[in-house]
């Protein structure tokens, strides 16, 4: 069988693949990008959604620290509406490294990254909820991101452009003939079909899971993993990012996204991206650290936790993985035998678009286009794809808009409306992509609230049957699926509050509906 | 803000107002015992208003019959609250419990050995042991397979009688669905469950629904509605759509709040009220003191509104998380009005499964109190904590009860063996 040709297949929907999508679509370059589970599903997921002003950085990595400077800037021009400029502070508290508080400033202003010196006095008018014990602070550059937003956006506009995504496709094996991949084997991982395409150039964009692209090709890309995981909390807690001032460690970054705030993180190097899931202790210990910037956090509701692997380039057996660059790697594999692999990797959200940048050239030069990168001076359009993660978004479109027939709220928690997943389901079908729980909950806050699922995923079932998406027993697969996804985020969450939600799902799930009973029933 | 200081004195003073507090405030005054119901429960904690017995366990086993399900309880799990009463005084406490809603106009039905399947309103089967009987003709058509007709309301959530019929279809293929505009609503954003049943409350309304309904109608045998048929007198209002439909009516259980579990909820209330043994005092105990000498000082409510119990002994009924008999930090699980021991797993870690569904049940949920046969909570020496403490309910541990069908079971057996154990006591 002939495979579809495409002139460039790219491997891996995250910030980066979806960002080369479009970049490459503006140069008139149309590609096939494929996701093995969904948009962001990696690390440009599993972040603080912080888009970094570069000072974290100067004290260990100047490079980086000014490349997220400048890439910083222009996302604040080109990509506003998925950007939050709420800036940001660093402080330091009691007993934090005085030399290291001390020399932030200087280094600041070497690598041209805006700092400024706040009375204590100041920045508590400003930030409330900060600790009695802090001793310094610096005013940064700082804003949140929303990282699904972005990529949706990206997605969006190099569809627009004829470019083709497919989610839920699984590379799983490349054809070579010398050096030139002739053929890449792809699955549907929901029906299990396969089929080929015939690509003239590859770009492994597949984030953590890179070694495991080039692997298929017969080539390496040096890799470590390092998990970091974060707690979203149930309001937000700052105006805006707080950063500690010390070199980087655990619990010490607090970003706000909408209505939420997020925590974190922690860097355990893992052997492996898949099946990594948040712990008890990493949880205990990042509140610990940062109640110490902002005490509220040791009260407030936790709604949920969540992992996400770095890649990091770098070879194995560094010692603190926060001392490899978070710098990217371009990689051609030309000197590994190979002519139209590229592998780009590594680097960080607030990069993605140089990364995007760098690796389209690259494809460029080698298929002969020499048009001129536009992801610099173009924005990114705002459509309807990605405007439904941002928290708040749903409630305020709500309010507004005039009510001419029924739209019930069916996120009570997020609130959002029957006609709002309408909309979001519409927009899945022009991508082939049947409306089910899960890549609705992707696409909108929907579960995302305190409730984590509970009530919202049986009103939305229930729709989703009186609007004829599902019909037998596709409901009882859909809701097991959806609260199990839920799930994993919230179990190191559970005390208090959390916890009591959790008790008031299984009442519900399985005291009255009884679904645990399938998941027996499946096994014997 | 004036505050205003009550003292009471009674026999026993219950603490929690879900279906175990309730219902010992019930078996209590049925005793003669003066007694004083102290809580804030609302009917949320009523859930569906169905009662289980005993339906899982193992994980592997589901009960058609409750009671071998408890003999193997009994057996398996020397810690279950069941395993120290006997079923004949399980079928009492549930004969009493029902003589009582009965008086109050609520009607329940049970087989004497069977579980009943009864249809949730996300077209799954649930085995359950007591349901209100206006639940019961659903079962009948779901064993018979008769033709049947759903019915659901625009504007409602969590109710779409299309999921029923179709994730049912392969079971019970004579099951079809409608939906209609419930009088007077087109104008509504949403309908709720409980203004449903009020509005069904006046008859005019139960014949407007009928006449809707009635073109629908072709060879159905049964009509099933959402449990909104009426709140005070749903048995009325269900005879009565019967004689208008020609044709037998059901309800299908919501989650909660669900108006059958506002029905129950209502009717134990209405029964306590003006009982001449029995005083209700509708805020959140606070604190609990064992008194040097004897008894016990209960203190509920606020600052503008405080109510002192002197009582010879006390009843927790407090529940759980939900409850908030028991308290989940992040260091542990402790009983949050006496600190009571609480047997749980050695750390947070090991509170849940990684999976929401794993069929053996979160170990948190059979975290609780220990308890002597007379339902007296324990020390950590084993001893009682007071002669004349007890505890009932969901509170007590060894017992996963959304996973082995047995809540409103436990809740109702165990109040009734510890206010028995009380009154023999005194």
């Amino acid at each position: 069988m002939k495979g579809l040709d495409v002139d460039v297949l790219i491997i891996g929907g995250g910030a980066t693949g979806t960002g080369i999508a479009r970049d490459l679509a503006l140069r008139g370059v149309t590609s096939l990008l494929v996701e093995k589970s969904d948009i962001n599903a990696g690390a440009s997921g599993g972040n603080h959604g912080l888009l970094h002003s570069g000072a974290r950085y100067v004290a260990n990595d100047a490079h980086s620290a000014r490349e997220c400077r400048s890439e910083g800037m222009i996302l604040k021009q080109m990509a506003a509406h998925c950007i939050d400029d709420c800036g940001g502070f660093f402080v330091g508290t009691k007993g934090d490294d005085e030399t290291y508080i001390a020399n932030f400033p200087e280094r600041c202003r070497e690598n041209g990254i805006f700092s400024r010196s706040l009375s204590l006095a100041e920045a508590r008018e400003l930030e409330p909820s900060l600790s009695k014990d802090i001793i310094a602070v610096y005013r940064v550059a700082d804003a949140a991101i929303d990282p699904f937003m972005l990529s949706r956006e990206n997605t969006a506009d190099a569809n627009r452009l004829g470019s083709s995504i497919l989610c839920h496709t699984r590379l799983i094996r490349f054809d070579r003939d010398g050096r030139r991949i002739v053929r890449a084997w792809l699955e549907d991982t929901r029906t299990s079909r396969t089929f080929s395409v015939e690509p003239c150039q590859v770009i492994n964009a597949a984030g953590a899971w890179a070694g495991k692209v080039a692997s298929l090709a017969g080539v390496s890309v040096p890799l470590v993993y390092s998990k970091g995981t974060l707690l979203v909390t149930q309001m937000r807690m700052t105006k805006g990012v707080i950063n500690r001032l010390r070199p980087p460690s655990d619990g010490d970054i607090l970003v706000p996204g909408g209505t939420v705030s997020i925590l974190g993180t922690t860097s355990v190097r893992v052997e492996n991206p898949d099946r990594i899931c948040p712990t008890v202790a990493e949880t205990d210990h990042i509140v610990a650290q940062g109640a110490m910037m902002v005490p509220g956090l040791e009260k407030v509701r936790y709604i949920r936790a969540y992992s996400g692997v770095r890649p990091l380039a770098g070879k194995k057996g560094c010692g603190d993985d926060r001392d490899v660059s978070r710098g990217f790697v371009l990689e051609s594999h030309e000197k590994q035998g190979l002519d139209n692999l590229i592998t780009i990797t590594g680097g960080k959200l607030t990069t993605f678009r140089l990364m995007a940048e760098k690796a389209s050239d690259l494809v460029c030069a080698r298929i002969g286009n020499t048009r001129p990168c536009l992801t610099l001076t173009r924005p990114l359009p705002s459509t309807m794809a990605g405007r439904w993660t941002e928290p708040g978004a749903a409630p305020r479109h709500w309010m507004r808009k005039k009510h001419k027939s029924r739209d019930r709220i069916l996120c009570e928690c997020e609130m959002i409306s029957e006609k709002t997943l309408d909309d979001i389901s519409e927009e899945l079908r022009k991508t082939g992509e049947q409306p089910g729980l899960l890549a609705l909950g992707n696409r909108s806050r929907l579960g995302k609230g305190p409730c984590q699922g509970a009530f919202c995923s049986a009103r939305l079932l229930a729709h989703l049957y009186d609007n004829n998406t599902l019909s037998g027993t596709d409901g009882i697969f859909e809701i097991t699926s959806f609260l199990s996804e839920r799930w994993k985020g919230q179990q190191p969450v559970f005390w208090g509050d959390q916890l009591i939600q959790a008790e008031l799902t299984e009442a519900i799930h399985c005291g009255l509906f009884d679904l645990e009973r399938f998941f027996e029933k499946g096994r014997s | 803000m004036r505050s205003e200081t009550t003292t009471l004195h009674a026999d026993l003073a219950i603490i929690g107002t879900g279906l175990s507090g309730m219902s010992a405030a019930l078996f209590a005054v049925n005793r003669g015992l003066s007694t004083v119901l102290i809580g804030s429960g609302s009917p949320m904690n009523f859930a569906s208003g169905l009662m289980d017995l005993m339906g899982v366990w193992p994980s592997s086993k589901e009960w058609d019959d409750p009671w071998a399900g408890i003999a193997r309880v009994r057996k398996e799990i020397p810690g279950h609250p069941y395993a120290t009463i006997s079923d004949d005084s399980i079928n009492q406490a549930f004969t009493e419990l029902i003589a009582f809603l009965k008086v109050q106009g609520l009607d329940y039905r049970r087989s004497a050995r069977r579980n009943v399947n009864i249809i949730t309103s996300l077209g799954t089967i649930k085995k359950s042991y007591l349901v209100p009987a206006t639940m019961w003709n659903g079962m009948l058509a779901f064993e018979n397979q008769s033709p049947s007709l759903i019915v659901d309301f625009s504007g409602m959530k969590l109710f779409s009688a299309c999921q029923i019929a179709s994730t049912l279809s392969e079971q019970w293929p004579g099951l079809s669905s409608v939906r209609l505009e419930f009088p007077n609503t087109s104008h509504l954003e949403e309908v709720y469950p409980e203004h449903l049943a009020r509005a069904l409350d006046v008859p005019e309304n139960r014949k407007r629904l009928a006449d809707l309904l009635r073109p629908h109608l072709k060879t159905h045998a049964y009509v099933g509605f959402p449990a909104v048929l009426g709140t005070s007198a749903p048995g009325e209002t269900v005879s009565e759509l019967e004689a208008l439909l020609e044709r037998p009516v059901f309800e299908i259980p919501t989650p909660p709040v669900s108006v059958p579990g506002i029905r129950l909820h209502q009717a134990l209330i209405r029964g306590f009220e003006k009982h001449e043994r029995l005083h209700f005092v509708p805020d959140m105990a606070k604190k609990v003191t064992s008194l040097s000498g004897k008894g016990f000082s209960v203190t509920a409510g606020n600052d503008g509104r405080r109510c002192h119990v002197r009582s010879q002994g006390v009843l927790l009924c407090t529940g759980r998380f939900l409850g908030r008999g028991l308290i989940a930090e992040r260091a542990g699980i402790r009983e949050a009005l006496l600190g009571l021991p609480v047997t749980q797993p050695e750390s947070r870690q090991m509170w849940h499964h990684s999976t929401l569904f794993h069929p053996k049940g979160h170990p948190v949920n059979r975290a609780g109190i220990l308890v002597d046969p007379l339902f007296r909570p324990l020390m950590q020496s084993s001893a009682p904590y007071a002669e004349q403490l007890h505890a009932a309910g969901s509170i007590l541990a060894h017992s996963d009860w959304t996973r082995m069908k047995c809540g409103s079971g436990v809740a109702v057996a165990t109040a009734h063996a510890a206010v028995t154990a009380f009154d023999q006591g005194m």
